[in-house]
């Protein structure tokens, strides 16, 4: 359903770029592709608060900038905190009439290490709080910008710098952090996993975030060849794998009730997804059986969610 | 111009609680906070002032230090008036963030409670929390009393905020001995604060009609001259700094220097301190004068940009400083203090001997007979006697 995407992407989305060609990043680089939908769904009215990472390095080398909207980065655990800010401070200002009154959508970014690990807390405290922005988490599933060392987004199983394969190892031992139930624990109005094989889907997830009132909280998935050891023509490929195999999961939660994005008659085989990547190269059969099974459970749990939301 | 008089108000009132009026006179759009450890009253008091409509900010109850100075970044980064206030461990936690707010020239005010350091946790008084923020690139003045707490709070705002500065500004006061005391002070008219530091005007900020990059990745071949740029501006912003206070004296009548002197004619030994326990030893000289003992006293203010000239001035003619640390530089020197005074006198031909005192530390009393105590032993330096090792004041064997 996405293949023809040359053929529709022009008239359906902006040609404006607001993230300019010429950055630094990887060739097949997830987490770019994302930014640049990202960009593209909320136009220039925008200010973005992006967190230390691969998308902050390679967007930001002085004297060039790949950012056509303003742009501020602080520090790695915080992105939420400043975004907190620069929300806080467009809003006294407007009220104040100090700057005309019209509001500027606030994007916090941030990877899945500045998400899930060190930027939890700032997180937690902007969602509970209740500021109006969106917090963007691209999630490649590990620290790539320092070298593919594990996150708590890394997925079981993986192998990486820090959780890596060896004769006592099969690689990462725990399952990936929940960062969208965290996001529904603090009942904001808007959640939703998104991906970069999804466009269209991911462009109206960030149109409705920044619709709403309050906080929002999208979890883009965007793979990345240089960690996962994957050619770097399979990153759309293995992105729409991860949604069909059940390993991502495409869903929205607005006020607390789920909703399936892609409904999958059937779930591929996750040998698809696995074969090609590097990562996962070391995995036995019983070591996938076991990821396979918590998949399945985990994917199950949201269907019941969506299930229960249809009832 | 000195119309100050007549709109003058005399109020006896908690320091903390002048300084969070401070803020509101000046208008302040945005206040983050935490109350990390005890806080001040000065956060508590200027969210009231924001549920009592009487300022007009947004008061961002953050979830930590970190993020408070986090979010001050955004804010001010953002065109707003920024203010907060900490102590202690939370200025600990905010350590990372004071490089980049100031790296980043945003002009944030923030009064610091100076408080002594965990561990053992302790709440109490000294100046081991601001010492390890000594190179964060901010311009720090240590107040003596309630009145040049209030007062530069506003001194802070028209300094930070002045296009040839952009620099943020801690104001640093007494944990307890100054922030929990009721002092008397002389308000100024909102029309003398409006006249001194008026509305801010960001000269960049992340605006959508004029898109700019903050904070980009500082590669070898520019990392340091962007450094270089952030000393040099800090070390400019003291002729700045100076013509405020002028423009201060001349508002409300109150003179303050970079640095202070106190019966230093004829002295042969002078102390040397910082912040609240100056007055206490401001006594003692006294004493020691009409004791007929030849002692002084010098006060830093202005701590950073380190004012080079205005000590040596204060301190070439005297035999030995007495210099009064409020921290300990553990395994090192003595105190940070008299290792600075120490390295700003080494090159002059003429300088006086430097005896090293540490004293205050964790909130142990400093009394009029300890600075007695420490002037006689500097002038017992000035009258041939070994120049001692640093000394812990009223440590316990």
């Amino acid at each position: 359903m996405i293949e023809p995407f040359n053929v529709y992407a022009a008239r359906l989305l902006p040609s404006q770029e607001l993230f300019a060609q010429g950055h630094r990043a990887c060739q097949g680089c997830g987490p770019a592709l994302a930014l640049r939908y990202l960009l593209k769904a909320l136009g220039p009215e925008t200010i973005v608060a992006n967190a230390t990472g691969c998308m902050e390095i390679i967007s930001s080398s002085w004297p060039e900038t790949a950012w056509g909207v303003p742009w501020i980065h602080v520090a790695f655990e915080n992105a939420a905190a400043v975004a907190s800010g620069v929300e806080a401070g467009s809003k006294a200002l407007r009220r104040k009439g100090r700057i005309p009154d019209k509001k500027p959508t606030v994007v916090a970014i941030a990877g899945d290490g500045g998400t899930f690990d060190i930027g939890l807390q700032a997180l937690s405290g902007a969602l509970e709080r209740g500021h109006d922005f969106i917090y963007l988490c691209y999630d490649n599933e590990a620290y790539m910008n320092t070298g593919i060392q594990r996150s708590s987004g890394t997925p079981f199983g993986a192998a990486t710098t820090t959780s890596p394969a060896g004769s006592k190892s099969f690689g990462q031992k725990t399952w990936k952090k929940d960062l969208a139930a965290i996001g529904v624990a603090h009942h904001i109005p808007y959640v939703a996993t998104a991906s970069i094989a999804y466009p269209f889907d991911f462009v109206e997830k960030v149109k409705k975030a920044a619709a709403v009132e309050g906080p929002a909280l999208i979890h883009v998935f965007a793979p990345c060849p240089t960690g996962w050891r994957t050619p770097s023509n399979l990153t759309v490929r293995l992105a729409r794998l991860a949604v069909q195999t059940g390993m991502f999961p495409l869903y929205e939660v607005e006020n607390g009730k789920y909703h399936m994005s892609v409904d999958l008659p059937f779930l591929k085989p996750l040998d698809d997804y696995l074969k090609p990547q590097g990562r996962y190269r070391h995995l036995t059969k019983d070591v996938i059986a076991v990821l396979k099974k918590g998949i399945d459970q985990r994917y199950n749990e949201i269907l019941e969610k969506c299930e229960a939301n249809h009832e | 111009m000195a119309k100050a008089a007549p709109q003058s108000l005399r109020k006896g009132i908690e320091v903390s609680i002048s300084m969070a009026e401070a803020a509101m006179q000046a208008n302040v759009d945005v206040v983050a906070a935490y109350p990390i450890t005890p806080q001040t009253h000065i956060v508590e008091h200027l969210s009231e002032l924001v549920a009592d409509g009487r300022l007009d900010a947004e008061f961002v109850p953050v979830e930590s230090e970190h993020s408070a100075m986090s979010a001050c970044c955004g804010s001010s980064a953002s065109g707003a008036r920024t203010y907060t206030a900490t102590s202690s461990q939370g200025l600990a936690l905010m350590h990372e963030i004071l490089y980049i707010a100031s790296a980043l020239r945003l002009p944030i005010v923030m009064a610091v409670a100076n408080r002594a350091l965990s561990g053992p946790i302790s709440i109490w008084n000294d100046h081991g929390d601001i010492m390890a923020e000594r190179d964060t690139g901010w311009i720090q003045v240590f107040v003596e009393n309630g009145q040049e707490a209030y007062d530069m709070t506003f001194h802070a705002f028209r300094v930070a905020e002045d296009h040839g500065v952009l620099l943020p500004y801690m104001i640093n006061f007494d944990g307890f001995i100054l922030s929990h005391v009721i002092e008397p002070i002389v308000y100024w008219s909102q029309e003398l604060v409006d006249q001194y530091i008026g509305l801010y005007e960001p000269m960049l900020r992340l605006d959508t009609k004029n898109p700019i990059t903050m904070g980009p990745v500082g590669i070898p071949d520019i990392y340091l001259e962007t450094r270089k740029a952030h000393d040099f501006v800090l070390r400019e912003s003291k002729a700045t700094i100076v013509k405020a206070w002028d423009e201060m004296e001349k508002l409300v009548g109150r003179r303050y220097r970079p640095i202070e002197t106190y019966k230093t004619d004829g002295a042969r030994i002078l102390l040397l301190t910082m912040g609240g326990v100056s007055e206490t030893a401001m006594t003692a000289v006294d004493a020691l004068r009409e004791a007929g003992l030849p002692v002084g006293l010098v006060r830093i203010r202005l701590w950073r940009p380190f004012p080079f000239e205005e000590l040596y001035e204060a301190v070439k003619d005297c035999e030995v400083l007495g210099v009064v640390d409020r921290c300990l530089s553990t395994g090192g020197p003595g105190g940070p203090v008299a290792s600075e005074i120490k390295g700003a006198l080494y090159h002059k031909d003429k300088r006086p001997k430097v005896v090293e005192f540490i004293a205050g530390i964790g909130g142990r009393d400093v009394r009029v007979e300890d600075f007695q105590d420490m002037a006689k032993k500097t002038l017992s330096v000035a009258d041939g006697a070994p120049l001692p090792p640093f000394e812990l004041v009223g440590v316990r064997e």
